[in-house]
């Protein structure tokens, strides 16, 4: 990247009148990606947000670079497509536990796999918001919302548990109560070559206010919140009182005092083998209990635009660059005079 | 050039034969088909195939349902269609026998695998005595080898195992038939070596077998049914025989060449479109970039993400797929980006004939989306005019920046025929004009880009991401027509629906007038659209030889219709539609042009015969 001219967040806005509801979360994740672009050091015009359908799905709109407002969980492929054909360009995707892990589920999970390079941005709710308050893939058992008056039975996705299960090489969590932090994340995942998932905890305050209250409330977020750091033991608390271990592969919340600081797990975000991260994604099964968030993995391996990039170069290498006519003459030809 | 007077002087030479060669799908009928095929392109016949397969990979062997065909037709003279009845048949098996017999030509020629007609497999044909043995077969003319035993006997002192000696049996019946109608024998020889180079014993086996075929015919007294199809008369020029799912992908390969931006293919496996993922994916020294995705929603989502970057979109489907496709083609009619999105029709409804041919997705193509979603449709009509209707869709979708559906069918797709190469340069050119800058003023007077300004042909810019100072955003809710913003507004709806409609109905401004062939003074025209194009033009030259004046209108474009459509079709008394639907045309043209167009359906898998199609003219024009 050269000379890229300094901007400021009000470059990276758009013209349009931001339309959520006052208090959503969404305005703060949208701060947070504005404040952040100009330090990223990246050009306007080379960065575009994909999105699909529901609230979240909005955020394009907003910001002052190109922006493509999709269909209902569509876009991890769409963006796939994009990633693919213009490698030059940040692709970030926007979008709702609805939009990406229920109809848009099949997608996510496949462009994770195939590690197109992508910035997916799941701004988890647990709650349907734009059709007004049905339960989602993500809401606890026993919901009760207008498409489930007597409670929910579907046992929800764990979104980093999915993202694991799906082969993804980076995978994280924040939520929309800590600029700071959601920054940082969303640095990180920008900065991966792959495909980088960021599960956002945000409040719908209209239809599911305060789902993560108990998690993110600025006086809870001690007790309740696990950061992850890489090389480090894996403890929480005001005084870093608590930790975690492995337990026969099962992450188990200890008391440092009793177990000891060397029998904490020391984090590694590195390691290919996801098992360990999967087992740290287990610990957030509730809204009620300590939650772990930052960067579970960051895992180094092929980017599959790169791949096809790399296939194309060896094909023109070892054929020459596409020869129209030596390809209309490629099957057995006769003359007629 | 092979010169035709070596043919030897016993050899009663013919116009045209129809060959059909039936077994078990385990029983390389195809390949031999398709070798026959080649053998005869390359001694200058015209030609065209139907190959018919079970859509299961391994049916039961010697089942009705395992018999795999393959037809030939081959020809002197300018041909359109793989023939009505065949005049030879092979039949490798019973349950060849049984499925296949009722299609050959009274007093036709049967070439039979005699060591396969054992009681196991009678009864699994459903015969109760031996056709063979029976009488049932007297009137026809039949020729009997033992192909198994005689390609095992010729193997043996190769060193060849039984099992795969047995396996050759069709290269034998392949060398037979070459004999009989004295094809030459070095194209499949040559082929063979190439095909299996480096496994020996393979290449020895089959080519042992194949010259075993060959002689077998030579000493068995078979002069009587020799026949020879001299060259045809073609066009000077440069020749290769091709199927229709090669000709559409070079089409594609061509139309990205010369606009100088690359393919982006998103496809999900689907018979019969897939081999045009396989054929493009061949080919990424052209910087074809190929997606198998993880499905037909995922497929076409992707090919409109590198159409929004710039790139030339296109996916593959047959029916089925296109029904899923639908809802990411209201976002591209919404977006106005080129995409090309090609339906190889089998068929349907649901999984219907996987492996047949049929041609009744027009009306899917039209309206199978939600809202006013028009688009234009673009049809192939002969396996090699695929490459010209690929061609033509690219250009309609890069000029208009609309997504195009390309309609073609499994029997084009499979189907092969002669083609004349066309020359690289007098391809006609395809512009891309990338939007570079701004191209309106806002409130304050500053220059902004708007992605929803239009040109000459109601296109608007095609803006991608990278551009510097046109950054903007466009989704699928209604825009505000000129500024592209979202906009909730009944009466800008109304617009930009009237909008859409018209800028689609502009693509017609840029056809050719519209071809009426045959005779212009006739008081009949037929009018059609896609592959029955060749059983019409056959079926027309008997009417015409039998002194009925009839003309001829076939669509290549069929949305919008040519704009001369409707004053041509006044002129007539009778409008006839052959089509492989319950007519969806006809019922398009009753509609458009209030003109009383009358059916002709055939939706059984197969395509119109000439026969049949001439039989029905003459009852609707007496």
């Amino acid at each position: 990247m050269t000379d890229v001219a300094l901007t400021t967040k009000k470059d990276w806005t758009s013209d349009q009148e931001v339309r959520w509801c006052p208090g959503c979360g969404d305005y703060s994740i949208l701060t947070a990606m504005q404040l952040l672009m100009p330090e990223i050091g990246t050009r306007r015009e080379d960065t575009v947000f994909v999105s699909g359908i529901g609230c979240a799905a909005r955020f394009p709109y907003y910001m002052n670079t190109y922006g493509l407002h999709a269909i209902h969980g569509r876009s991890p492929a769409i963006a796939t497509g994009l990633a693919m054909a213009r490698r030059d360009l940040d692709v970030w995707v926007v979008g709702g536990d609805g939009d990406m892990l229920s109809i848009g589920g099949n997608h996510l999970i496949h462009a994770l796999r195939r590690n197109v390079d992508l910035t997916i941005l799941l701004f988890n709710n647990q709650i349907y918001g734009l059709t007004k308050g049905q339960y989602s893939p993500t809401s606890e058992v026993g919901k009760v919302t207008k498409s489930t008056p007597m409670g929910s039975l579907d046992t929800p996705f764990n979104p980093i548990s999915v993202a694991l299960g799906a082969e993804a090489s980076f995978v994280a969590r924040t939520h929309d109560m800590d600029r700071a932090h959601m920054q940082e994340i969303f640095r990180r995942a920008h900065d991966h070559r792959g495909a980088a998932i960021v599960e956002v905890y945000q409040n719908c305050n209209v239809f599911n206010d305060g789902a993560f209250a108990a998690l993110t409330k600025k006086d809870a977020r001690a007790e309740m919140l696990i950061p992850l750091e890489h090389g480090k033991p894996v403890r929480f608390g005001p005084d870093g009182e608590r930790g975690v271990i492995l337990d026969d592969g099962v992450a188990r919340i200890v008391s440092v005092a009793e177990v000891g600081v060397d029998a904490l797990h020391i984090h590694d975000e590195t390691a290919a083998d996801l098992s360990v991260a999967f087992a740290l994604s287990r610990l957030a099964d509730d809204r009620e209990s300590p939650t772990p968030i930052g960067v579970y993995c960051a895992v180094d391996r092929l980017e599959y635009g790169g791949g096809i990039d790399a296939q194309i170069a060896a094909a023109q290498a070892d054929r020459g660059p596409g020869d129209l006519e030596e390809l209309l003459h490629s099957l057995p030809t006769w003359e007629v005079t | 050039m092979i010169n035709t007077e070596e043919l030897l002087p016993e050899v009663r030479e013919v116009e045209r034969i129809i060959v059909r060669f039936a077994g078990d799908s385990g029983d390389g009928m195809q390949l031999t088909g398709d070798r026959f095929t080649s053998a005869s392109a390359l001694f200058g016949n015209d030609l065209a195939t139907l190959p018919e397969f079970p859509a299961e990979i391994r049916a039961p062997a010697g089942t009705l349902a395992g018999v795999s065909a393959f037809q030939v037709h081959i020809s002197d003279h300018d041909i359109t269609t793989p023939g009505d009845a065949p005049n030879v048949l092979v039949t490798m098996n019973p349950a060849a026998m049984m499925a296949e017999l009722p299609r050959l030509e009274s007093g036709g020629t049967i070439i039979v695998n005699t060591d396969a007609f054992n009681e196991r497999n009678l009864a699994k044909a459903g015969y109760e005595a031996n056709p063979l043995e029976d009488g049932s077969l007297d009137g026809y003319s039949v020729i009997t080898a033992p192909m198994t035993d005689l390609t095992k006997q010729v193997c043996k002192d190769l060193g060849v195992k039984p099992r795969d000696a047995e396996r050759s049996k069709n290269f034998f019946a392949l060398g037979l038939v070459s004999w009989l109608f004295s094809r030459p024998t070095d194209p499949s020889l040559h082929w063979i070596r190439e095909k299996f180079a480096g496994r020996y014993a393979v290449i020895a086996a089959n080519e042992a077998a194949f010259k075993a075929g060959h002689a077998f015919g030579e000493t068995a007294e078979l002069s009587a049914s020799r026949l020879a199809v001299r060259p045809a008369r073609f066009e000077p020029g440069t020749y290769t025989n091709i199927n229709g799912n090669t000709a559409l992908s070079w089409g594609l390969v061509a139309a990205s060449q010369k606009a100088g931006i690359p393919i982006f293919l998103g496809s999900y496996p689907i018979t019969p479109a897939s081999d045009i993922l396989h054929e493009l994916a061949k080919h990424k020294n052209f910087g074809v970039r190929t997606l198998q995705a993880e499905d037909e929603i995922a497929a076409i989502g992707a090919a409109l993400g590198a159409s929004y970057g710039g790139h030339l979109g296109v996916t593959t489907t047959s029916g089925p797929g296109l029904a899923l496709k639908g809802e990411t083609l209201g976002l591209a009619v919404s977006l106005e980006v080129p995409l090309v999105v090609i339906d190889i029709q089998r068929g349907g409804p649901s999984t219907g004939l996987p492996t047949k041919t049929e041609a009744a997705d027009l009306l899917m193509a039209h309206y199978g989306r939600h809202g006013e979603a028009p688009l234009p449709i673009v049809s192939a009509n002969s396996p090699s005019d695929c490459f010209r209707a690929a061609y033509e869709a690219v250009r309609i979708a890069v000029r208009y920046r609309t997504p195009v559906i390309l309609l073609s069918d499994g029997y084009l797709a499979n189907g092969t025929e002669p083609w004349r190469l066309p020359s690289v340069e007098d391809l006609p050119e395809i512009s891309v004009d990338f939007a570079s800058s701004a191209n309106a003023l806002n409130e304050d007077g500053e220059e902004v880009f708007w992605p929803y300004i239009r040109n000459d042909d109601l296109a608007r810019p095609w803006a991608v991401p990278g551009t510097e100072g046109l950054m903007h955003r466009i989704g699928g809710i209604e825009k505000e027509d000129g500024t592209g913003n979202i906009s909730y507004d009944p009466e800008n709806h109304g617009r930009m629906v009237a909008i859409r409609d018209e800028r689609i109905k502009k693509v017609a401004d840029s056809y050719p007038p519209t071809v009426v062939e045959g005779d212009a003074d006739a008081d009949v025209v037929i009018v059609s659209w896609g592959s029955t194009w060749g059983a019409i033009t056959s079926a027309m030259g008997r009417m015409r030889r039998a002194g009925r004046k009839v003309a001829r209108v076939h669509l290549t474009n069929v949305y919008p219709l040519p704009n001369d459509l409707g004053d041509i079709l006044r002129r007539y008394d009778h409008v006839i539609v052959p089509e492989m639907n319950l007519g969806q045309l006809s019922k398009i043209l009753r509609a458009e042009y209030l003109v009383d167009a009358k059916s002709i359906c055939k939706v059984e898998g197969q395509p119109f015969t000439a026969a049949e199609l001439h039989l029905k003219f003459q009852e609707l024009t007496q």
